[in-house]
C-alpha cells in the first residue's frame, strides 16, 4: 500500500515537473539594475519609465523586473548573476560603473543579452547605449550665461570620466558663447547619488557666489538647496518638475523608453544584435524640459532655436575654433569633434580655471 | 567664515545625534547596528510630519518618536527573545530602509517647510555636556554603566537590566531619528529614498572612534562633517587639489585619529576608553 501511494505520487510529481514543457508562451523576461533608488527623481527613475514602457507595449508578452541601489562594484557583478539566473534573457545595467561586472556576467552567460548603459566595451552579447547629454548641456548652458548676474555658475559633477566632462565643457562653451564674463565653479560629489553631499555641494557653491547651479548628479537636493537661496538650476535626467518655475526653469530628460521598447522587440523577434548606439536630441532620447517663465521669451526663443538646430543635425556642440585648456588648439575653424574624441574626453577646454582630477 | 563654521555645524548635526544615542544604547551594553535604519525612518516620518503640520520642530519630534518606535521592535527581540544583537541590528536596518522606501513614495517632490530658528543644532551641541553630566555624575548614569561593564553584577545587585537596556535603546533610536529628520528637513529640505547614504554607519563608527565618550563624539562628528564641508568649499573656491584624495579626506582623518588614540590608550589608565564590558552579549536573566 504504502510502496503504491508513492508511486502515485512520484507519477504526479513527474507530471508537475513536465508541466512547463507544454507551456510554450513563456513571457520574456527582461530585467534591470539600477545605481540608485527608483524614488530618485532623476536618473534611475527614467530608466525605470522606461521599463515601464515596455511592460506597457508588451503586456503579457514580457516579464520585468528591477534591483534597485545597486553599487558600482562588486556587487552589481551578483546583481547581474542573479538575475541571468532567474531567468532573464536581455538584461539592462544602467550606469557607467556596471561596465566590467557587466562583462563579466555576460562571459559567464552566453545566451543572455545585456544592454549597457553610457559603457564603452561590448562582446557578442553585450551592446551599449548612450544618450548625447552634452548636445542639452549646449541649451541650458546658453540659458545659464544669460541668466546669471554674478556671471559665476556652478556644476556639481559625479566623476570625472568622458560623459561628466562633455557636459561641463559644453555648457560652459555656450555659457562663454553668450556672456564672455562668466566663470564656471566645479564641485565634485563623488557619487551618482548622495542627497546630502549634493546640498552640501549646492551650498558650498552658493557660498561662492554661484547663481545657477547645474547637476550631473540624480537627486533633486541641489533644486532644493537653490530654491533656499533663490537663484536657478536646471533638472537633470528627469524633468524635476516639482520644483518649476524657479528654482528648475528648465531641465535634461533621459527619455529611454523608445530604445527600450524597440530593444525588447528584437529580442522578441530575433532581430537583435550588439550595437553601439549614441543618441541625441534629434533621436527623441534627450530632451528638454518646458522652459519656464522664469526666463525672458528671447532667451526661451535663443534655447529652443538652438535646441532645433542641433536636433535637426545642422549645429554640433563641439564645433571649432576650440581650444584645450592648456590653450593648445583642439578643434580649428568649423571642425566638429569626432564621437570618438568626445567618448574619450579627457581635458577642459579652454576658459574653465578649475583643474580635471585624474 | 561665520557661514563655513555654520555648514560645518549642518553637516555635523545628524551624525552628532545619532552617534550621542548609539553611544548611550553601547554604554548599556547594547550593539545597535540599526542606526542607519532609525535615522532614515526618522527622515521620512520628521518629514512627514513637517510637511503634514508645516511646522518643522513638530517634525523633530515626529521623528524622534518614530525613530524609537523603530528601536522597540530591536528591544523586543534581542531582549525578550533574546536574539543576537549583530544580526537584528542588520536587519533593523534593512527593515528601516525597505519601509521608508515604501511609504516614502507619497512623499516624493515635496518640499520641506522653512525652518525658522535652527534648535537642533544648538541642542545637539548642549546634549554633549548634558549627557557626559548625567553619565559620570548621576546615579542614574551609573547604573547605565554598571548594565554595560557587566550586566551579571548588575543584575546580581537587582538592577532591573532588561528594563535600563530598553530605555537606552530607546533613547538611541529617538535621538537617531532627530538626526535623520535633520538631512531631510533641514540639509535636504525633501524626502528622497535612501537619503541618509550611510550616514548611521559612519556614527556607529564614531561612537567607537570616540572612546564611548559624549565629548569624543562631538569631536568625531565635527571632524567628519567638518572634513567634508570643507573639501567641497576647497572644490567650489577652485583650489587645485586631488579631488580623489579630498573625497576620501573625511575617511583618512577618521582612521589616523583613530590610530592616535589607540596609541594613547596604551598610557590611559586601564579601562578608560574602552568598550562597556558587556557589549553586544546577551543577556540571560536566568543565569
Amino acid at each position: 500500500m504504502h510502496r503504491r501511494t508513492l508511486l502515485a505520487s512520484a507519477t504526479a510529481l513527474a507530471a508537475t515537473l513536465a508541466m512547463p514543457a507544454f507551456a510554450q508562451d513563456e513571457p520574456l523576461k527582461v530585467g534591470f539594475i539600477y545605481v540608485g533608488p527608483v524614488g530618485d527623481g532623476g536618473w534611475s527613475y527614467q530608466h525605470d519609465q522606461g521599463r515601464q514602457a515596455i511592460e506597457a507595449e508588451y503586456g503579457d508578452r514580457v516579464q520585468t523586473t528591477y534591483i534597485e541601489s545597486v553599487p558600482e562594484g562588486a556587487d552589481a557583478e551578483r546583481a547581474l548573476t542573479q538575475l541571468a539566473l532567474a531567468g532573464n534573457k536581455l538584461i539592462f545595467a544602467t550606469s557607467f560603473g556596471f561596465m566590467d561586472a557587466v562583462i563579466n556576467t555576460a562571459a559567464k552567460f552566453p545566451d543572455v543579452r545585456f544592454e549597457h548603459a553610457t559603457g564603452y566595451t561590448r562582446a557578442d552579447n553585450v551592446a551599449t547605449y548612450d544618450a548625447r547629454f552634452y548636445e542639452g548641456r549646449a541649451v541650458i548652458g546658453t540659458i545659464a550665461g544669460r541668466m546669471t548676474k554674478s556671471n559665476k555658475i556652478g556644476y556639481i559633477g559625479s566623476f570625472p570620466i568622458p560623459e561628466v566632462v562633455q557636459g561641463i565643457n559644453s555648457s560652459f562653451i555656450h555659457a562663454r558663447k553668450v556672456n564672455p564674463d562668466v566663470e564656471m565653479r566645479v564641485v565634485w560629489a563623488s557619487s551618482w547619488f548622495d542627497p546630502a553631499k549634493e546640498a552640501d555641494a549646492a551650498a558650498a557653491l552658493i557660498a561662492e557666489g554661484v547663481d545657477v547651479i547645474l547637476q550631473h548628479t540624480d537627486s533633486t537636493a541641489p533644486q532644493a538647496k537653490a530654491q533656499e537661496a533663490g537663484i536657478i538650476a536646471f533638472g537633470q535626467a528627469s524633468d524635476m518638475a516639482a520644483f518649476k518655475p524657479t528654482p528648475r526653469v528648465s531641465s535634461i530628460i533621459d527619455n529611454w523608453a523608445p530604445y527600450y521598447v524597440e530593444r525588447v522587440g528584437q529580442v522578441l523577434d530575433g532581430t537583435w544584435e550588439p550595437h553601439a548606439v549614441w543618441l541625441g536630441i534629434g533621436d527623441g532620447a534627450v530632451e528638454i524640459g518646458e522652459i519656464t517663465e522664469a526666463v525672458p521669451p528671447e532667451v526661451k526663443a535663443e534655447a529652443e532655436a538652438l535646441r532645433d538646430r542641433i536636433g535637426a543635425g545642422e549645429y554640433h556642440p563641439f564645433t571649432g575654433p576650440l581650444n584645450k585648456q592648456d590653450g593648445s588648439v583642439w578643434l580649428a575653424e568649423g571642425e566638429t569633434a569626432s564621437d570618438k574624441d568626445l567618448a574619450s574626453m579627457n581635458f577642459y577646454v579652454e576658459g574653465i580655471t578649475a583643474q580635471l582630477p585624474r | 567664515m561665520t557661514d563655513l563654521v555654520w555648514l560645518l555645524l549642518t553637516a555635523s548635526t545628524p551624525i552628532l545625534w545619532a552617534a550621542l544615542g548609539e553611544m548611550v544604547a553601547e554604554r548599556a551594553g547594547v550593539l545597535n547596528l540599526g542606526v542607519e535604519g532609525m535615522m532614515i525612518t526618522g527622515a521620512l516620518a520628521g518629514f512627514a510630519v513637517a510637511h503634514a503640520t508645516g511646522s518643522p520642530s513638530a517634525g523633530f519630534i515626529g521623528a524622534a518618536v518614530a525613530g524609537a518606535a523603530l528601536s522597540l521592535i530591536f528591544s523586543l527581540v534581542t531582549l525578550v527573545f533574546l536574539a543576537n544583537q549583530v544580526a537584528t541590528g542588520l536587519a533593523l536596518t534593512l527593515f528601516g530602509l525597505g519601509l521608508t522606501a515604501m511609504f516614502g513614495k507619497a512623499y516624493e517632490g515635496m518640499k520641506a517647510p522653512a525652518m525658522g530658528f535652527d534648535w537642533v543644532v544648538w541642542m545637539g551641541l548642549l546634549l554633549v555636556p548634558a549627557l557626559w553630566w548625567w553619565l559620570n555624575r548621576t546615579r542614574a548614569g551609573l547604573t547605565l554603566r554598571s548594565v554595560g561593564d557587566n550586566h551579571d553584577a548588575a543584575h546580581a545587585l537587582g538592577t532591573p537590566v532588561r528594563l535600563v537596556r530598553l530605555g537606552a535603546i530607546a533613547v538611541g533610536g529617538a535621538l537617531a531619528g532627530v538626526g535623520g529628520a535633520y538631512v531631510s528637513i533641514a540639509r535636504v529640505l525633501q524626502w528622497t529614498e535612501g537619503m541618509t547614504a550611510g550616514a548611521g554607519w559612519i556614527a556607529l563608527a564614531i561612537v567607537v572612534f570616540a572612546g564611548w565618550s559624549p565629548i569624543g563624539v562631538l569631536a568625531g562628528a565635527a571632524l567628519f562633517g567638518g572634513v567634508t564641508v570643507l573639501q567641497l568649499r576647497a572644490q567650489a573656491a577652485g583650489f587645485h587639489l586631488p579631488v580623489q584624495l579630498l573625497a576620501a579626506s573625511p575617511y583618512i582623518a577618521t582612521i589616523i585619529v583613530l590610530v592616535l588614540i589607540s596609541a594613547q590608550h596604551k598610557y590611559l589608565r586601564r579601562g578608560a576608553g574602552a568598550a562597556p564590558g558587556s557589549l553586544g552579549q546577551t543577556f540571560h536573566p536566568d543565569t
